[in-house]
């Protein structure tokens, strides 16, 4: 359910297709972001899940696998 | 014997075109480019009126994501720099890229980014401000973006002196050539200033026209009843080349740029000085720039925005320069048909002159009905003409005091 929402974030954000995000699919990667997408697609992420991510906790979150990890375990 | 410089590919992003060959069709027919304004709610501004660039699709000229990352004026710069250097028929891989660069004019750059992520610092805090927001609004990104594109490792600056910003970009781009700093330069002006808060901030200046009943006359240089200027928005970019280059790869070329000159009024912060003494000292020093009498000059694409005072004290600098030859020489403005670009005006004035000395058409200054005694010049009125044209100056002047003049002549 996160990773069918997150991948749809994610598609929009990064310009990619949805079915060539993968859970191993690394943002940098394979995903032809850079680092200031991915700053981007965080706040996205925090948006849509209404989280807040302190920027020691975003650095660590390189995969579709983290985020997703993060927001199960976060979601309010 | 001093480098030449020319013209060899012309791209434009218009109100009245996409696309050179459309622009120029437009220019000669004497399309207004001038309505209501669509991409914000007008109610409460005094001016309702501009002249938008209508169906630029920016996923047509780049890829779609790298789109989202620019600024509408980043975006029509890109696109006109791919169409400049599609009609230049340059090949890329076969020119020197350490000699290959970027000068572009903007006045004000990425407003309406600013716009955006102001309202959202506003609304929900500094932390949902765009990683993205500096870069897509500082105003040398469109130079920057192009280098990118087009792999121009050569010299780049982004030139802002108000609306004289992309003649100013042109004539550098002159000069950096023939000093021998680079064989081609991709230059001229990109703007996107059709946003809330510039609109407001022109209208407070009272430097728009606000004929909102009839847009398609409100924009009417060195007409009598003209009363103000009316924004205009795009890019247009031209490719210069070293003479020899050009020749030895088969080029076309529209024309030489030939001088260039430049002054500031150093008298006010937004008023002409009395007389266009400033404007009359950059189109002397461009005549002198390019070894020339006065009297060679065919055809001037005035500044000529339609404000009341801009299009007196050109008239006046015309003829402090030409003196009796002023009545001989065609003036006209083209902002006439495409409302005024500010820092993109430059470039696609530029791009004009190039047309008119390669085509020896003489484009029109249309919505001219009323002769003011103080505008006494021929301004070819509503109707191009046919006229070959050797030399062709363009005029660009800007708040803060900036004057350019460029000469464009004929290649034979």
């Amino acid at each position: 359910m996160v990773f069918e929402k997150l991948k749809k974030i994610i598609a929009e954000q990064l310009e990619v297709e949805e079915d060539e995000i993968k859970m191993e699919s690394s943002f940098q990667d394979d995903l032809d972001a850079d680092s200031l997408d991915v700053v981007e697609l965080i706040m996205a992420i925090e948006d849509e899940f209404d989280l807040e991510i302190p920027d020691e906790e975003a650095e660590k979150i390189k995969t579709v696998k983290d985020a997703v990890e993060y927001i199960q375990n976060n979601m309010k | 014997m001093k480098r030449r410089v020319v013209i060899t590919g012309i791209g434009v992003v218009s109100p009245i075109g996409i696309g050179m060959e459309e622009f120029w069709n437009a220019i000669k027919e004497g399309k207004n480019g001038v309505d209501y304004i669509t991409r914000f709610d007008t109610e409460g501004y005094s001016t309702k009126i501009a002249a938008e660039v209508k169906g630029f699709k920016p996923e047509d000229y780049m890829d779609k994501k790298e789109a989202k990352r620019m600024d509408r004026f980043t975006q029509f710069a890109v696109a006109a720099s791919r169409l400049a250097v599609e009609d230049s028929q340059l090949n890329l891989d076969l020119i020197n890229k350490n000699r290959f660069g970027v000068v572009i004019g903007s006045g004000v750059g990425g407003l309406s980014t600013l716009e955006e992520q102001h309202e959202k610092l506003l609304k929900k805090g500094p932390k949902r401000i765009s990683p993205f927001f500096i870069p897509m609004m500082i105003s040398n990104m469109a130079a920057g973006q192009i280098a990118i594109l087009l792999g121009a490792k050569g010299p780049n600056e982004t030139v802002v002196s108000a609306c004289a910003s992309s003649t100013n970009a042109i004539g550098d781009s002159f000069k950096i050539i023939q000093r021998g700093d680079a064989d081609i330069i991709v230059t001229g002006g990109a703007e996107a200033a059709i946003t809330p808060l510039a609109l407001a901030g022109f209208s407070s200046m009272k430097a728009l026209s606000t004929n909102n009943d009839n847009p398609k006359i409100a924009s009417r240089p060195f007409d009598k009843n003209r009363d103000g200027f009316v924004m205009g928005e795009g890019s247009a970019i031209l490719i210069l080349e070293e003479l020899n280059h050009a020749l030895n790869r088969g080029a076309k070329i529209y024309g030489e740029i030939v001088g260039y000159g430049m002054t500031c009024d150093a008298y006010h912060i937004t008023a002409p000085a009395e007389n266009g003494e400033g404007a009359a000292r950059a189109m002397k020093s461009a005549l002198d720039d390019a070894g020339i009498e006065p009297n060679m000059i065919d055809y001037i694409n005035a500044h000529g925005t339609s404000t009341p005072y801009n299009d007196k004290f050109e008239t006046a600098a015309i003829k402090e320069v030409f003196k009796d030859y002023a009545y001989k020489l065609k003036v006209s403005s083209t902002k006439s048909m495409t409302g005024h670009l500010l820092g993109a005006a430059g470039g696609l004035e530029g791009a004009v002159c190039a047309l008119t000395v390669y085509h020896d058409f003489i484009p029109p200054t249309i919505n001219y009905n009323t002769k003011d005694e103080e505008c006494d010049l021929d301004y070819v009125p509503n109707k191009g003409i046919e006229q070959k044209v050797i030399y062709a100056m363009s005029n660009s002047l800007g708040f803060g005091g900036h004057n350019a003049s460029i000469i464009i002549k004929k290649y034979v």
